[in-house]
């Protein structure tokens, strides 16, 4: 039953989910300093200069400090819950990174194995998705109900019919998406935009921007930020769900936070932006086969990898277009009010997209 | 196929260890001293009155949940819907159908919308 | 394996479902519940059938438990208001459905003979297939789908409406 084949998939699988693990984990190291730099620099001030050069360290000193903050369980507090709920926002997060490509395989070199630069291609993707990273919602409903304190409780509260409101716009748009691309799997998606900038989905005129707005949209309510953070609308709420939070489990919430905006920047680049594919056609096919005919040897073993690596680049770089945007947004904008919010969602966002479905369907047939 | 699957037990399983073992190390190097105006629940400094679950919330939002799992399974139709749309052999018919089930939820959402059921103040 | 991983969701799938009912505190309750209906996707997962597997995530764990709790949080959950809204004196009720549905289930299950029940020869179920026979065979109850929906909004809204004048 266990052959070595199969053991290999396992150990690659393994190793995959590891370092994709790792890397989110690590993440918000790299993006709290951004965050706190842009700022720094939109607001006319330098941001964090003191701990190593341009304040490099901050970020390692706040993991320290908040490693080091005492883990205040309120008494009143449905003990269990409150320890499990940001654990269990944290958890689905991470899962829906399981099925995000970040690029096609990849031939390693001297071996003439393809490795593929995704966890797994699910034919289901798009709904994996939608359905996981729903379930976020959890660890806010059950943290601003466990904590037991008002505040806590209608942030928690709130927040959630925010997320729910946003969904509904949310899915809708991904339908769109794959209305045009006609696969529910992610790296289908990706393959439908390749061959120049026309073919991505943004471009699919008139329908492809407004499905991206739809989408952006709906994308900085699900996330919570800036101008739709109302779980962290002090002037009414105090901190939301997780005003009674403390040190790492505090942490947790901020860190599933950070992922989300990436994991929308992600999808906004795969449904909209062609994934990994670049922008235009370059002159010259660096694929396998004409380096191989071209050289031979083992500089084509090396330009086969170079000519499967530069697609990350792009991929790389299109997503911090997005996770830069979603920073200059937040200190551009003010906050939405929480009826204003609602009505966007539910009087602008759905019954506009619920149009916008029977025209891209229109243009389909 | 199934181990397209695996990876999903594998990243929860993952994530959850990591924070927990976080929190571990977070345990052993924190302080601890718990007194109880530092337990008490934040109430913009005042003594909490009462416990906050019982229930003063506003009926709208049992609505909007209610409407959230309603377009939540024309979500579901309108997926499989997304997908042959393009095929030629059906999708006149899928086009004309799906306006008429679009056109039925519309209805709903009008009819919510009229009676103030998204209005929230 | 693949008897092992089926063995792990199901033994979880009952214990947490045998929580939901054991559980005194309704949040708890519904935490369990959505831990049983996890296991449950993983199990379609096992039947070859990962389209339904994502459905009952997208659906029941992620849209259906969420008006639960929101309907644990809106009302009081404490005993004394939910006597009042189910008093005591009607429990006979309950306990005359309990063995009228045990006894309906058991008659089911006991009586279907489970052959081509399980993983499909071909493989994954794809959405296509679900998409192309949806909208040609099952044509027309695809639509009454669209008034039924319809009609829980509709019946909802005049429900709730009561308690917001």
């Amino acid at each position: 039953m266990l052959d070595s084949a199969l053991i290999l998939e396992l150990a690659i699988m393994f190793i995959k989910v590891f370092v994709v693990g790792s890397v989110l984990f690590a993440l918000p190291i790299p993006l709290t300093w951004l965050e706190r730099k842009v700022a720094g620099h939109i607001q006319v001030r330098l941001g964090p200069f003191r701990v190593g050069p341009h304040g490099v360290l901050q970020p390692l000193a706040d993991m320290i400090k908040m490693l080091l903050k005492e883990d205040i369980v309120p008494e009143k507090a449905d003990k269990w819950l409150f320890r499990l709920a940001p654990i269990m926002t944290l958890v689905p997060t991470f899962t829906v990174f399981v099925a995000i490509p970040f690029g096609d395989k990849v031939r390693i070199p001297f071996t003439g194995r393809e490795v593929a630069l995704y966890i797994s291609d699910m034919n289901v993707a798009v709904l994996y998705i939608l359905a996981i990273s729903g379930l976020g919602i959890y660890g806010i409903i059950f943290g601003g109900w466990a904590s037991n304190s008002k505040y806590a409780l209608l942030g928690g509260l709130r927040s959630a019919a925010q997320m729910i409101s946003y969904e509904v716009a949310m899915s809708f748009a991904v339908i769109g998406v794959v209305m045009l691309s006609n696969s529910l799997s992610l790296v289908e998606i990706v393959k439908s935009q390749s061959g120049g900038f026309l073919h991505w989905n943004f471009f699919y005129l008139p329908v492809g921007p407004l499905w991206f707005i739809i989408f952006i949209i709906a994308g900085f309510a699900e996330t919570n930020r800036i101008p739709f953070d109302m779980p962290e609308d002090e002037g009414s709420l105090g901190a939301g769900y997780h005003v009674e939070y403390s040190g790492m489990r505090f942490a947790y919430y901020m860190l599933a936070e950070y992922v989300a905006m990436v994991t929308v920047s992600v999808l906004a680049v795969i449904f909209f932006f062609g994934g990994w594919n670049p922008p235009f056609n370059l002159p010259f096919h660096l694929t396998g086969e004409t380096a191989m005919f071209v050289n031979g040897g083992w500089n084509a073993e090396f330009l086969n990898l170079l000519a499967a690596v530069i697609p990350l680049f792009w991929f790389a770089g299109k997503v911090a277009v997005f996770i830069y945007s979603f920073m200059w947004i937040r200190f551009t904008l003010p906050r939405y009010r929480y009826d204003q919010l609602m009505r966007i969602g539910w009087r602008v966002l759905i019954p506009l997209s619920m149009v916008n479905i029977l025209v891209t369907g229109f243009m389909r047939i | 196929m199934l181990l397209n699957y695996l990876p999903v037990l594998l990243m929860s399983g993952f994530a959850a260890f990591m924070a927990g073992m976080i929190l571990y190390v977070s345990s052993i190097l924190s302080p601890h001293h718990p007194y109880r105006e530092k337990l008490t629940a934040w109430e913009c400094g005042m003594e909490p009155v009462g416990d906050a679950d019982t229930g003063h919330f506003r009926v709208h939002f049992f609505i909007i949940a209610i409407l959230f799992i309603l377009f939540d399974v024309e979500t579901l139709f309108l997926l499989p819907w997304a997908v042959v749309i393009a095929d030629k052999s059906i999708s006149l018919l899928a086009y004309i159908e799906m306006f008429i089930f679009i056109g039925v939820l519309a209805v709903g959402l009008v009819y919510a919308w009229a009676k103030g059921a998204l209005d929230w103040i | 394996m693949e008897r092992l991983f089926f063995l792990i969701f199901a033994s979880v799938a009952v214990v947490s479902a045998l929580c939901v009912v054991l559980f005194r505190n309704p949040v708890r309750s519904a935490l369990a519940l959505m831990l049983c209906l996890l296991q449950v996707a993983c199990v379609f997962v096992l039947l070859r059938s990962p389209f339904l597997a994502v459905v009952q995530v997208f659906v029941y764990v992620g849209a259906v438990m969420v008006l639960f709790l929101f309907v644990v949080m809106i009302l009081d959950i404490r005993q004394a208001e939910l006597e009042a809204f189910f008093p005591p004196r009607n429990r006979w009720l309950m306990y005359a459905i309990i063995p009228v549905i045990t006894f309906e289930f058991l008659l089911v299950i006991l009586g279907t003979s489970f052959e081509g029940f399980g993983p499909g020869a071909g493989g994954e179920t794809k959405v296509e297939v679900i998409g192309r026979a949806l909208f040609t065979e099952y044509l027309l109850p695809f639509e009454v789908v669209s008034v039924l929906l319809l009609v829980a909004m509709v019946g909802a809204i005049v429900m709730a409406k009561k308690r917001w004048d």
